[in-house]
């Protein structure tokens, strides 16, 4: 109980200090802004004389890729908080590991949050013909924090995997690679048929769907598969990776913690100094 | 102790009593971190029997890491976070471990102004320098009051002053806090400055052990005896310098010139004794 309740202060303390510095800031801001210049320009765009706007289609589809990239920065962050010791001293603390991850997972899923927001609120006075109510905000909500619970395991399971930073670099390229396409930036019917099987098996496609059938209207679900928002298969693909990710990163992160040690942390500064020199 | 089919340890048994200050000295690859992985239980053993506060640390739960502080060889951690800040979080995790005779955790203000770093107190960690972050792990590793505090090569980079502080700060834990300390070196100096028993390791192998004065004289018998008799000069390594020089006097007489005994060294000792163990 106590390790969830300074767990979460841990993660709010990390949110804010996100919150408070130039380089975290530009990190919060970059992304979204870039994206929303490029909205900008997509805006009177057409998609394939459906008379759909290529802008009003990519909106939420960004924000569903957003939220999947929360992956990513858990993993980066476990990384990183193993290499510099953070993760160690978690170790050598009470209860430490446990409030380190409630921790973790709150910095993140807030910073995330924050994140969608800054990109949405703008987005929604920029890019016509979305469907904004009271449904499509609890649309949001529950694709999201499904998303999150699919996503933030996987990402975790990827921060324990791999050994150094510079590994995580490599993490990012299949990401990327899926994005490409996860039907994002365009819609996955357009594609060819076997690439649309392996992107709906990844969760970044299932978040897309599920944040453009929150905010797009009904007509436009015309160019998505089957032409239908097929919640439940969101719902169950999104389920079955959260159930999967739940199992298994808990066994990893022991694995990890178990093999922190003040050698190790030392071993892989030494290697990340030798990589700087 | 073994990392793969290489032993790095090899009949390591000591006992510390509570209260005491056991310095493990050796040089560098000596064994003395992987000795204090092993009790601190970030590390398993391959075999042999250890015990922590009464626990085996393979199998320590949380209310026994409660017990223990940790200060590890460098720290690089938490560096978006502020002094007071870390210290008064951290501190949270020990509270529920307060008992009738011990308040945890310590106070963040009044253990920064024992580090001596109220004045960095809202600075971020990134911004302290090699001393300062060192004396904020020091103060972190006792921010629970442990029954025992680990410190790794504690003083590795410190200036003389920093140095003379920080053996300052050692020795009220012990002698007013009743901590027991166990802090792992390769400076004989700090050693016998501050440790009430040493234990000498080199090569994974306990050499020698004991008091700063038992080791003195355990270790370091012998005294070095140099004169010159018409022109050519002796040397002669000795535990009875005082007789040896008196029957020097009584068979040469005045011929014995330039006659020096250097008393025998805990330092000189030290390196003879690691030496051999190479």
């Amino acid at each position: 109980m106590t390790a969830w309740r300074i767990g979460w202060s841990r993660g709010m303390i990390e949110l804010r200090q996100s919150f408070s510095n130039g380089a975290d800031l530009v990190s919060h801001f970059l992304w979204p802004v870039l994206m929303l210049v490029a909205l900008y320009f997509l805006r009177d765009r057409e998609f394939a004389g459906t008379g759909i706007l290529l802008g009003t289609l990519a909106l939420p589809s960004i924000l569903g890729m957003n939220a999947a990239m929360g992956m990513v920065s858990m993993s980066q962050q476990l990384t990183a908080d193993r290499e510099d010791g953070t993760l160690l001293r978690a170790k050598a603390t009470p209860a430490g590991v446990q409030a380190y991850l409630v921790g973790k997972v709150v910095s993140v899923a807030g910073g995330l949050i924050a994140d969608l927001a800054i990109l949405l609120v703008p987005g929604l006075f920029l890019v016509d013909g979305l469907a904004f109510s009271l449904t499509s905000l609890l649309t949001l909500v529950w694709v999201l924090l499904l998303g999150l619970l699919a996503t933030l395991p996987i990402g975790a399971i990827l921060g324990s995997a791999f050994p150094s930073a510079r590994a995580q670099g490599l993490v990012q390229l299949p990401v990327l690679a899926m994005i490409a396409i996860s039907g994002i930036f365009y819609p996955l019917s357009a594609l060819p048929g076997w690439l649309q099987v392996v992107a709906q098996v990844s969760p970044i496609y299932w978040m897309g769907l599920g944040t453009r059938s929150a905010l797009l209207p009904d007509a436009t679900v015309v160019v998505e598969v089957g032409e239908s928002w097929r919640h439940l298969e969101t719902v169950a693909v999104l389920g079955a990776w959260a159930v999967l990710g739940l199992l298994v990163a808990p066994v990893l992160l022991r694995r990890m913690a178990r093999r922190e040690s003040g050698s190790s942390v030392a071993i892989r500064r030494e290697k990340a100094l030798q990589r700087v020199g | 102790m073994r990392y793969g089919a290489t032993d790095v340890l090899h009949d390591v048994s000591f006992a510390v009593g509570p209260g005491e200050v056991l310095a493990l000295l050796g040089p560098n690859g000596a064994g003395k971190t992987t000795t204090i992985e092993i009790l601190e239980g970030f590390r398993m053993r391959s075999a042999g029997a250890v015990t922590v506060l009464g626990v085996d640390p393979a199998h320590g739960d949380e209310a026994w890491r409660a017990r223990l502080g940790v200060v590890l060889q460098s720290w690089r951690d938490h560096g978006k976070w502020r002094v007071r800040e870390l210290l008064a979080h951290l501190g949270r995790y020990y509270a529920p471990y307060a008992t009738a005779t011990t308040v945890r955790p310590w106070d963040a203000d009044e253990l920064i102004e024992l580090v001596g770093l109220t004045d960095r107190a809202d600075h971020k960690l990134k911004t302290l320098s090699g001393g300062q972050r060192r004396r904020l792990d020091v103060a972190i590793g006792i921010v629970g009051r442990p029954e025992l505090l680990f410190l790794d090569e504690p003083t590795t980079g410190f200036d003389p002053a920093a140095r003379y502080a920080f053996h300052a700060l050692v020795r009220r834990l012990a002698t007013d806090l009743h901590t027991t300390i166990l802090l792992t070196t390769h400076d004989l100096d700090e050693a016998s400055k501050l440790a009430d028993r040493i234990l000498v390791l080199s090569d994974g192998r306990v050499l020698a052990s004991g008091t700063p004065d038992e080791l003195t004289r355990q270790i370091a018998g012998r005294d070095e005896v140099r004169w010159r008799i018409d022109g050519t000069a002796y040397e002669e390594l000795t535990g009875e310098s005082t007789a040896f020089v008196r029957d020097l006097f009584t068979r040469y007489g005045d011929a014995v010139q330039d006659l020096e005994v250097r008393r025998a060294r805990l330092e000189d000792a030290y390196l003879a004794l690691v030496g051999e163990g190479r």
